[in-house]
């Protein structure tokens, strides 16, 4: 691995945020354009489709879980327990997200006023 | 423009295009949250609509600001937002059999690949018709293009005027992953695999750096290896 990647690793620096966004950008077109174009329509074998499909839901809980429970490496319960539960009661009932976000960080609010 | 606006006289046309607008609208307020999240973890102005821009698939995007915000490492923050990604690979599988008929030469493919993300893959693939499956993809794609850009440039002014933190901004994350969360968890091998997914990222929290355990947490993957 080359030096400044493990630097940036152990020493994240905000300036670099940049390159970040480049390369984000060049893997998601990259991933789009493979499939489209360079692969056709090639079949891939089941499991890898499967799998990959699994992707969102895995992360987008991981996701969820780290912005709710945790602060930096710290594992705390807060108000945003309660911004929680009312965003997925909220979600589950189909609202749109705008409506979401705005009961969750309601219910957020109230809850650290209180 | 005439010639331009022609198929809309068509009702079948005219119904995929006000889905592909409707789609659009509710795609932009999606674009204002994360605006105003992006610029509330640490992003300029700038650098948000660069996002929105060039990476074009929201839950990367999301996920990668997230963990920035959280303090994470970039390359932390990269991971989660490229194995996000990784998914559109598959729609562009799915929609390549279509692609000559959708975009035509190669130059006009490698610009429709850019739009290749959730929405378009199945408003496209939901139409019967190579020509309507054209309609649908091109609509889709810029409606939301536009609509996503423009949300995202409003919600990243918005979020540099305000203090997120004093409105409870902080769920904004939370909040929009639940929505986007939602649609995946049809089957039981899904719902698995989300809360393997959670309990990894909170098993491995304390141990490992931020932005870390979003990447373990991919291993819930694995559950589809069993066929069932």
């Amino acid at each position: 691995m080359p030096y400044w990647l493990v630097y940036e690793m152990i020493n994240p620096q905000p300036q670099h945020l940049w390159l970040m966004i480049v390369a984000l950008a060049a893997t998601a077109y990259l991933f789009k354009m493979f499939g489209l174009i360079v692969l056709g329509s090639r079949q891939l074998p089941k499991v890898f489709d499967r799998c990959l499909g699994l992707i969102p839901a895995a992360l987008l809980a991981a996701l969820v879980a780290k912005d709710t429970f945790s602060i930096g490496q710290t594992l705390v319960i807060d108000a945003r327990v309660a911004g929680f539960v009312v965003a997925v009661i909220a979600a589950w009932r189909r609202a749109p997200l705008i409506v979401v976000v705005v009961l969750a960080a309601g219910a957020t609010a109230f809850v650290r006023a209180i | 423009m005439k010639r331009f606006f022609a198929p809309l006289t068509d009702p079948i046309v005219r119904r995929v295009v006000v889905a592909s607008l409707t789609l659009g609208g509710a795609v932009g307020v999606f674009g204002l949250s994360f605006g105003v999240a992006s610029v509330s973890a640490g992003a300029s102005v700038w650098q948000t609509c660069a996002l929105s821009f060039f990476v074009f698939t929201g839950a990367s995007q999301f996920s990668a600001m997230s963990v920035v915000g959280a303090g994470g490492s970039l390359v932390a923050a990269f991971g989660g937002g490229a194995l996000l990604a990784a998914r559109n690979f598959v729609y562009g599988l799915a929609l390549s059999s279509s692609a000559k008929s959708m975009a035509g030469s190669l130059p006009r493919r490698i610009f429709a690949a850019h739009f290749v993300i959730d929405e378009t893959t199945a408003l496209a693939l939901a139409q019967e018709s190579p020509r309507l499956r054209k309609i649908a993809f091109w609509t889709t794609g810029i409606g939301l293009f536009t609509f996503w850009n423009l949300g995202t440039l409003i919600g990243a002014l918005a979020g540099n005027a305000i203090d997120p933190q004093k409105f409870g901004l902080d769920i904004a994350f939370p909040a929009a992953f639940i929505v986007m969360l939602l649609p995946h968890l049809r089957t039981k091998l899904s719902r698995q695999a989300a809360a393997l997914g959670g309990v990894l990222c909170l098993i491995s929290i304390s141990f490992f750096p931020i932005g870390i355990p979003i990447l373990i947490a991919a291993c819930a993957v694995l559950v589809g290896l069993r066929n069932d």
